[in-house]
């Protein structure tokens, strides 16, 4: 029961590492990018083929992953995103889906279309238990491992988004990206950065879960719907509401699967169509029910 | 031209729609060995015509329009061999099928923005597939619905295996519900819909109800949907799982797109296009399609569609503002 839980928070919080860039992509600059599991798929294989083909330690790759996908990120924001940014939702999400199309047949060629095994040292092989029977928790180090990193990672994300002038220029172009262009905020260099950094979170997203969610060529079809349900129920507009999104959605996901494995996704997604009946813009979205 | 005149152009034929049509009934006797194929170009351009009824011309977006396709398909495959092999009733059963659904399903369409629109549509459908899936000893899981035998057509024109009256069938489905949608398009309806689309909030200062009628046009699409459902289990004489799986809803999108929506050409044009692509770019590298489909809609949607069909427009300045 108690291990059920903690990978549900593992698998959360994992998710939440994953979609934040999404969720930052779609409040700021109003861009559906069903792409983003294209960033995170980079930076797994990218940690497969370092650890594999030259022998890089694992803990090296994350880095690693994360400034490869966010410099891709950063590219490709440049040459191929900054057109679409004013065009009809319609055309985004075709786009994207194409992009994602390419992708997905560009690694089936190179990497082939077989599931990829990550070798992961051995420290994170222990396995802590405590307590006994039903309240029995047994905590595998590699997801404390995740979960560390994740709360480190989003407090430090959290900082930087209150404390820092970076932070408040990125609010401000949140809230209204005109206005803060009359005031002088660099918005495009904003956005260009906060979509590296996006692309980049996907990167050690997927590199962090190449060995729990699996990698194969297919990975970001099969998991946009779970970006997207984070940020549609999330709301973009803090990182609060992911967050809780992403716990809740690891947690029912983990349960549904171990209770009801056949109706697990099943809840899943009414769940989602119900909030998003209750609250259209998110659950800690400003705009309330409309 | 008089006013009255100018206001019924757009609803007047043309010479090139009657040969078009023409063309496409001669189809399948001029290609006879391919009739096949020209049965699923048939139900494909049916499927988008239903998508471009909501999405062209009422603005909805939807990623999960297969769900009322999936629900046609399995109710027709299910009436026909579990009620009666008919198959013009098992076509209406299945058309009132993704009718209900979509009725009851519009209410949630209505809300919210396009990204809510989007996660909603798509959900319906996942919803409609974990159910088929859990439901295996109904619809047969992921195997399929075994066992749909038709009945012939008008009692006597039996589905061979070389789907020429297959083929014939959808393209005569296809034309009543072309004649259908353009009545409807230039009906007071389809006129406030376009309106809908462009700007609803002043359509709503006018006075004309959005909701209802958003209500009534999805209802219309979705019942439209299953009606090519229903085709193709019926044709096919088999349905699965992979009528309600997402590359359904983006194939039709994709049809849609490339044929130009919010006109009822789009659907047909476009299906025709992206089966040929389909079967051009299968013949030589079948695992790879997905890339070169890709490609295609980042340029599409890159250098836009006026652009990439009309190459001599690159070089001309745009006038005015």
């Amino acid at each position: 029961m108690l291990t059920l839980l903690f990978d549900g928070v593992a698998y959360g919080m994992l998710l939440f590492v994953l979609s934040l860039g999404l969720a930052v992509t779609m409040g700021l600059m109003n861009f559906i990018n069903l792409a983003h599991g294209a960033f995170a798929m980079a930076g797994g294989y990218l940690l497969v083929l370092l650890m594999q083909r030259w022998d890089w330690p694992f803990l090296l790759c994350l880095p690693a992953a994360f400034i490869v996908t966010a410099a891709l990120g950063a590219l490709f924001e440049r040459t191929l995103y900054k057109p679409m940014y004013g065009k009809p939702h319609l055309d985004q999400v075709l786009f994207s889906i194409g992009l994602t199309l390419m992708a997905v047949a560009t690694v089936d060629y190179v990497m082939g279309s077989q599931q990829q095994n990550v070798q992961l040292p051995p420290m994170f092989l222990h396995r802590f238990e405590f307590g006994h029977g039903a309240w029995q928790l047994g905590m595998g180090a590699y997801r404390l491992f995740i979960i560390v990193l994740c709360v480190a990672l989003t407090l430090l994300l959290q900082a930087l988004l209150t404390r820092t002038r970076f932070g408040s220029r990125l609010r401000a172009a949140v809230d209204d990206p005109r206005v803060a262009a009359g005031l002088g905020i660099p918005v495009n260099r904003v956005f260009l950065v906060t979509f590296a950094l996006g692309s980049g979170l996907a990167g050690l997203g997927g590199a962090l879960g190449a060995d729990m969610l699996g990698m194969d060529p297919t990975f970001p079809l099969k998991f946009m719907v779970y970006f997207l349900i984070v940020c549609a129920v999330g709301g973009t507009s803090s990182l609060t509401g992911p967050l809780v999104a992403a716990l809740v959605l690891g947690v029912a996901d983990v349960m549904g699967k171990y209770y009801l494995p056949k109706l697990g996704a099943f809840i899943v997604y009414v769940l989602m169509i119900v909030i998003l009946l209750w609250r259209p813009h998110g659950l800690f979205s400003r705009e309330g029910g409309r | 031209m008089s006013a009255a005149a100018r206001l019924r152009a757009p609803a007047r034929w043309r010479w090139w729609e009657a040969l078009l049509w023409l063309l496409m009934w001669a189809a399948p006797l001029v290609f006879a060995p391919h009739a096949a194929l020209i049965n699923e170009v048939a139900i494909l351009a049916l499927f988008a015509l239903s998508l471009d009824l909501i999405l062209g011309y009422a603005g909805i977006v939807s990623l999960g329009h297969t769900a009322y396709f999936g629900v046609g398909a399995y109710g027709a495959a299910l009436f026909a061999k579990h009620v009666m092999p008919d198959p013009l009733l098992g076509l209406a059963v299945g058309t009132a099928l993704g009718g209900v659904l979509g009725l009851l399903t519009s209410p949630m369409i209505v809300r919210g923005t396009d990204l809510t629109r989007l996660m909603v549509t798509m959900g319906i459908a996942l919803v409609l597939l974990e159910l088929a899936n859990k439901f295996d000893d109904l619809t047969g899981g992921m195997d399929g619905l075994q066992g749909v035998v038709m009945g012939p057509l008008l009692g006597h024109f039996e589905f061979d295996l070389g789907a020429r009256v297959a083929s014939f069938y959808s393209l005569t489905v296809l034309f009543i519900v072309f004649l259908l949608l353009r009545r409807v398009v230039n009906s007071p309806l389809g006129y406030s819909l376009q309106a809908l689309r462009d700007n609803r909030l002043r359509l709503s200062a006018i006075g004309l109800s959005v909701n209802a009628r958003l209500a009534a046009v999805y209802t219309l699409g979705a019942a439209l949907a299953g009606t090519a459902g229903a085709l193709l289990a019926q044709t096919t004489a088999f349905a699965s799982l992979d009528v309600l799986e997402f590359h359904r809803s983006a194939d039709v999108l994709l049809a849609l797109v490339i044929g130009g929506a919010g006109w009822l050409w789009g659907g047909i044009v476009g299906a025709v296009a992206f089966k040929v692509l389909h079967d051009f770019v299968s013949s030589f590298t079948a695992q790879y399609w997905n890339f070169w489909i890709g490609l295609f809609l980042v340029l599409l949607m890159l250098v836009g569609r006026e652009r990439l069909f009309k190459p001599w427009s690159w070089f001309r300045r745009r006038g005015g503002a």
